[in-house]
C-alpha cells in the first residue's frame, strides 16, 4: 500500500517501516536456511547442512529484537485499525518464522546423520516436498513484504499438496521399514525429516492466515485444508 | 556519559519476551535538587529531584493537582507574579540557581520559553506577534527581523499557511494555527528550553498530531518539557517521563520503560487506570 | 374519560396522577401569562415616558432652532440672542475636564487592576472611588469652590474644568479596572513568559486588548459631564458675555438653561428649550458613537 498517505508523525512512519524491514530480513535468512536444508536432502552435502544450522542463532536474535520492538510500538504509539493488525500480525509471524528456521536446522542436522547410510531407494519424493515447501515460503515472504492477501490465500490452499505428499512418503517409508530391519534407522530419520517439512508447511499456512488478517481485517475460515491423515494411518503387513 | 536503563522486575513476560529498553538519556540541561514549593502555607511540591536531559523531551504526568504544572512554572519563575507563592531548593541551569532571588527574570525567560494550554495570540498582526518577544531582547534591523520571523514561522510549521498575510491580525487564525503561532513566538527568541503546559488539550486531533510532529522536530535544537494529563501523548512524544503524585515525584524513567515495566507500584496503578 | 393511572414501575414514590399534573400545568400557564402582561405594561410605561420627554424636547426645542442660536452669544431678553458662548463654554470645559480626569482615572484603574489588586490600599482606593462615583455632584462643586474659588477670589473656567474632572475620574477608574480585569491571565502570562517587563505587558498587551472598553468608558464619562449643572454653578458660574478665558467665569449650556428656564422672558425660555435639546442630542450622539465603535471592532 505504498500510495496510502503517510502518518503525520514521521518517526512513527519510520518505525512501522523498520518493523517491515525486520520481518523481511528474518524471512530472508529463514528462506536461505530452508534452501540449504533442501539442497542437503538431495545431495547429502554436509557443508550446506552446517551452514543452515549456523544461521539459526541469527534468526533467534532477530525474533527477540522484533518482539521488543513490537512491545515498544504498542506501548508508545497506541496503533489503531490497520496499524494495529499489522503490528500484532508481525509479532506472531516472527514466532512462526523462528519455528520454521528451527525445523530447517533440524532437517539439516538429520541429513548429516543420513550421509553415513547408503540408501537403496531414491530421495526424490522428499526432495520434491522440500522444493515445494521452499516455494511456498518464498511466496509467503513476498506476501508479507508486499501486503498481498491473494498470495497468502494461495499458500494457504497449497498446503494441501504438501500434506498429501507427506502421507505418501509416510506409507512408503513404513513399507521400507517392514521389508528390511536394517532400513529402520535411516527411514526413521527420513520420517522425521518428512515430518519437519510438513510442519514447516503448517507454519507457512499460519503465516498466511496472519497476513490475510493484517491486510483484509477478516479471518480465514477455520476449516484449513488439512490433508494430513498419517496420524491415523495403520499399515498392516501383508502375509 | 549517558545512562542506559535496563528493565527491572515485574515483567519476565511470556516465552522469554522482555521489554528491555536501551534508551539513551542525555546529560541534564536543568537539574532540580530538593525542590519545595508553597502556595501560602500549603506545600505543593515536596523534595523533588529531577533532571531534564538536554535536547530531549521530558513528559510529566500525574493526576490533577499532583504538582506537575506547578513544577513547570517554577522553571521560568512564573510564580513570581503571584505573592504568597515561593520555592526553596535548587534549580540549576548552566551553573546558576534559577530560583535564587538575584536571578534576572527577563533574561531567564529569554532562555526558558513557555507555551500555554489556551492559545494566546496578542492582539496584533502575525508579524508583530513574533517580533514582540525578539524586540525585548535584541536590536535587529528590519531585514534581520524579517528573517527571524520567517525562520520562527517555518520552524513552527506555520510559514506556508501565513506567509501571504503576515500583516493581518493574529486573531483571525484557527485554534491549531494560533497555538503554532504561540510556539513560533516562543522559539523566535531562541531559548534553550521550551516549556509546554498541556499544549494540545484545547485542540482537535489533527492539530494535536501536527503539534506532536512539531515537537519531534524541535527537540533536535531545544530541550523540551511537556506537562500533559493525556498519558498517551506522553507515550508518543516523550523520551523520558516523570510521574507525579500529590506533590512528590514517584518515578522517572525512559518512556519505553515507564509504559511497559514501571518500577513503582503507584506508577503501574496510575498508568493502567487502577487508581483506587 | 376516566384518568388512566400510569404505574411508576420500580421507581419509588406514588403513582403518576395525570389530572394533578395537568392542573399544575394550567396554573403555570396562567402565571406565565400574568407576568408577561405585567412586563409588557411596564415596558410601555417606560417607553411612553421616554417618548414623551423626547417629544416635548423636540417640539419645544426645534421650534426655537435658528442660525442665531449658533452665532449669537447670550444677550439680554428681547435682543435676539443665541447660545454660542454657552456651547463653546460647554465644549471647552467638557474637553479640558476629560483631558485632566481621564488620564488620572486610567492610571488609577491600571493601578487597581495590575498592581494593587486586593491589597488593603487598593481596596481603600476602590471604595473611595465608588463613593465618589455616586456622590451628589453639588458636593463636588462646593469642594472645588472651597479649593479654587475662595482662595483666588473669583469664579473661573478652570475651576469648572477641575470640578468636571473630579466627576470623570471615578467613572474612568471603574471602567478601566473592569476592562483590564476581563483580560485573561494567560495572555499576561504569555507576555511575561517572553521576558517582557511589567510596564511593557500593561502598555503593549493589556491596553491594546482592552482599548475598546476603556475608550467606551471615557466616552460615557464625557456624556455624563456634558450635562452636569450643579458643580458648574459654584465654579465657573456662567457668563452672559463672550469669554473663553479660563481665569474668568465661563458660560455653559446647563447653567444657561438653569438661568433662562426660570426667567419670565419668553425668548429666554425658548432658548432654554433649545439648549436642552442640544445637550440631549449631543449626549445621544456620543452614546451612539461609543456603541458603534465597540461593535465595529468585535
Amino acid at each position: 500500500m505504498t500510495d496510502a498517505p503517510e502518518h503525520m508523525v514521521k518517526s512513527y512512519e519510520q518505525e512501522l517501516k523498520r518493523l517491515r524491514t525486520l520481518l523481511t530480513e528474518m524471512g530472508g535468512i529463514v528462506e536461505s536456511q530452508v534452501a540449504l536444508a533442501a539442497e542437503a536432502i538431495m545431495t547429502l552435502d554436509s557443508a550446506a547442512a552446517t551452514r543452515a544450522v549456523e544461521q539459526d542463532p541469527k534468526v533467534d536474535a532477530l525474533e527477540r529484537e522484533a518482539e521488543q520492538f513490537v512491545i515498544r510500538l504498542l506501548a508508545l504509539r497506541q496503533p489503531m485499525a490497520g496499524d494495529l493488525r499489522q503490528i500484532v500480525a508481525a509479532l506472531k509471524i516472527t514466532g512462526e518464522l523462528e519455528r520454521i528456521g528451527d525445523y530447517a536446522a533440524n532437517v539439516a542436522k538429520r541429513t548429516i546423520v543420513l550421509a553415513q547410510f547408503s540408501l537403496p531407494y531414491s530421495m526424490g519424493g522428499l526432495g520434491h516436498m522440500a522444493q515445494l515447501v521452499q516455494e511456498h515460503l518464498k511466496t509467503i515472504i513476498d506476501a508479507i513484504g508486499e501486503s498481498d492477501a491473494d498470495k497468502a490465500i494461495e499458500v494457504w490452499r497449497s498446503d494441501q499438496i504438501v500434506d498429501d505428499m507427506y502421507n505418501a512418503i509416510f506409507r512408503e517409508l513404513i513399507t521400507y521399514m517392514m521389508e528390511d530391519p536394517r532400513n529402520i534407522t535411516p527411514c526413521t530419520h527420513l520420517l522425521f525429516i518428512a515430518k519437519n517439512l510438513e510442519r514447516i508447511g503448517d507454519h507457512e499456512t499460519n503465516i498466511a492466515e496472519m497476513v490475510h488478517y493484517a491486510v483484509k481485517g477478516e479471518v480465514l475460515p477455520d476449516a484449513r485444508p488439512k490433508g494430513n491423515s498419517a496420524a491415523y494411518a495403520v499399515v498392516r503387513p501383508k502375509d | 556519559m549517558s545512562i542506559t536503563m535496563s528493565a527491572a522486575q515485574g515483567s519476565a513476560g511470556f516465552g522469554g519476551m522482555q521489554a528491555r529498553s536501551a534508551e539513551t538519556i542525555n546529560e541534564p540541561r536543568i537539574a532540580i535538587r530538593n525542590l519545595d514549593f508553597f502556595y501560602g502555607s500549603n506545600r505543593a511540591l515536596k523534595g523533588v529531584n529531577l533532571d531534564f536531559p538536554d535536547k530531549q523531551v521530558t513528559g510529566m504526568i500525574g493526576p490533577s493537582g499532583c504538582g506537575k504544572s506547578t513544577l513547570l512554572r517554577v522553571l521560568n519563575r512564573m510564580y513570581d507574579l503571584y505573592p504568597g507563592q515561593r520555592a526553596t531548593g535548587e534549580v540549576m541551569m548552566d551553573g546558576e540557581n534559577i530560583i535564587a532571588p538575584d536571578m534576572d527574570l527577563n533574561a531567564l525567560r529569554a532562555r526558558v520559553g513557555m507555551v500555554f494550554q489556551k492559545p494566546t495570540p496578542f492582539p496584533m498582526t502575525i508579524y508583530d506577534n513574533i517580533a514582540f518577544g525578539v524586540k525585548l531582547h535584541e536590536k535587529l534591523s528590519k531585514s534581520a527581523m524579517d528573517e527571524r520571523v520567517e525562520w520562527s514561522l517555518s520552524r513552527g510549521a506555520l510559514w506556508d499557511e501565513v506567509k501571504d498575510r503576515l500583516n493581518s491580525s493574529a486573531m483571525g487564525l484557527s485554534g491549531g494555527q494560533q497555538q503554532r503561532l504561540c510556539i513560533a513566538r516562543t522559539i523566535a527568541v531562541r531559548p534553550d528550553v521550551i516549556l509546554l503546559d498541556e499544549p494540545t488539550s484545547a485542540l482537535d486531533p489533527i492539530s494535536t498530531l501536527k503539534i506532536e510532529e512539531l515537537i519531534d522536530e524541535l527537540k533536535h535544537d531545544f530541550t523540551i518539557v511537556i506537562v500533559t494529563h493525556n498519558m498517551q501523548q506522553a507515550a508518543r512524544c516523550a523520551d523520558q517521563v516523570a510521574f507525579f503524585y500529590i506533590g512528590e515525584m514517584v518515578e522517572v524513567s525512559p518512556a519505553v520503560q515507564m509504559f511497559t515495566a514501571p518500577r513503582e507500584r503507584r506508577t503501574q496503578e496510575y498508568i493502567t487506570g487502577r487508581f483506587g | 374519560m376516566s384518568a388512566t393511572i400510569i404505574t411508576a414501575g420500580t421507581v419509588p414514590g406514588p403513582a403518576k396522577d395525570v389530572q394533578a399534573a395537568r392542573a399544575l400545568g394550567r396554573r403555570r400557564h396562567r402565571v406565565n401569562l400574568v407576568v408577561k402582561v405585567l412586563c409588557v405594561v411596564a415596558t410601555i410605561i417606560g417607553l411612553l415616558l421616554l417618548a414623551s420627554i423626547l417629544f416635548t424636547l423636540l417640539w419645544r426645542g426645534a421650534t426655537g432652532l435658528s442660525l442665531a442660536v449658533f452665532t449669537q452669544t447670550t444677550k439680554p431678553p428681547g435682543s435676539n440672542g443665541g447660545l454660542l458662548n454657552a456651547i463653546i463654554g460647554t465644549l471647552i470645559q467638557t474637553g479640558i475636564g476629560t483631558l485632566i480626569g481621564a488620564p488620572i482615572g486610567l492610571m488609577v484603574g491600571t493601578y487597581l487592576a495590575e498592581y494593587g489588586r486586593s491589597s488593603p490600599l487598593a481596596n481603600a482606593v476602590r471604595f473611595v472611588s465608588d463613593v465618589l462615583l455616586s456622590a451628589p455632584s453639588i458636593l463636588i462643586g462646593l469642594f472645588v469652590y472651597e479649593l479654587m474659588v475662595q482662595p483666588f477670589g473669583g469664579f473661573s473656567g478652570i475651576a469648572g474644568c477641575i470640578a468636571l474632572a473630579v466627576l470623570v475620574i471615578p467613572i474612568v477608574v471603574r471602567t478601566t479596572e473592569d476592562m483590564l480585569q476581563l483580560i485573561s491571565p494567560s495572555l499576561r502570562e504569555a507576555a511575561v513568559a517572553l521576558g517582557a517587563p511589567k510596564w511593557t505587558v500593561i502598555v503593549h498587551i493589556c491596553y491594546r486588548t482592552a482599548k475598546d472598553g476603556i475608550v467606551t468608558g471615557i466616552l460615557l464619562a464625557v456624556a455624563r459631564i456634558a450635562g452636569e449643572t450643579a458643580p458648574l454653578l459654584f465654579t465657573s458660574l456662567g457668563n452672559l458675555n463672550w469669554s473663553i478665558s479660563l481665569s474668568q467665569p465661563m458660560a455653559s449650556l446647563p447653567v444657561t438653561i438653569y438661568q433662562y428656564a426660570g426667567s419670565a422672558f419668553d425668548d429666554w425660555v425658548q432658548l432654554a428649550w433649545v439648549g436642552a435639546l442640544l445637550i440631549t442630542v449631543g449626549v445621544l450622539a456620543l452614546n451612539i458613537v461609543a456603541r458603534f465603535a465597540l461593535r465595529a471592532r468585535s
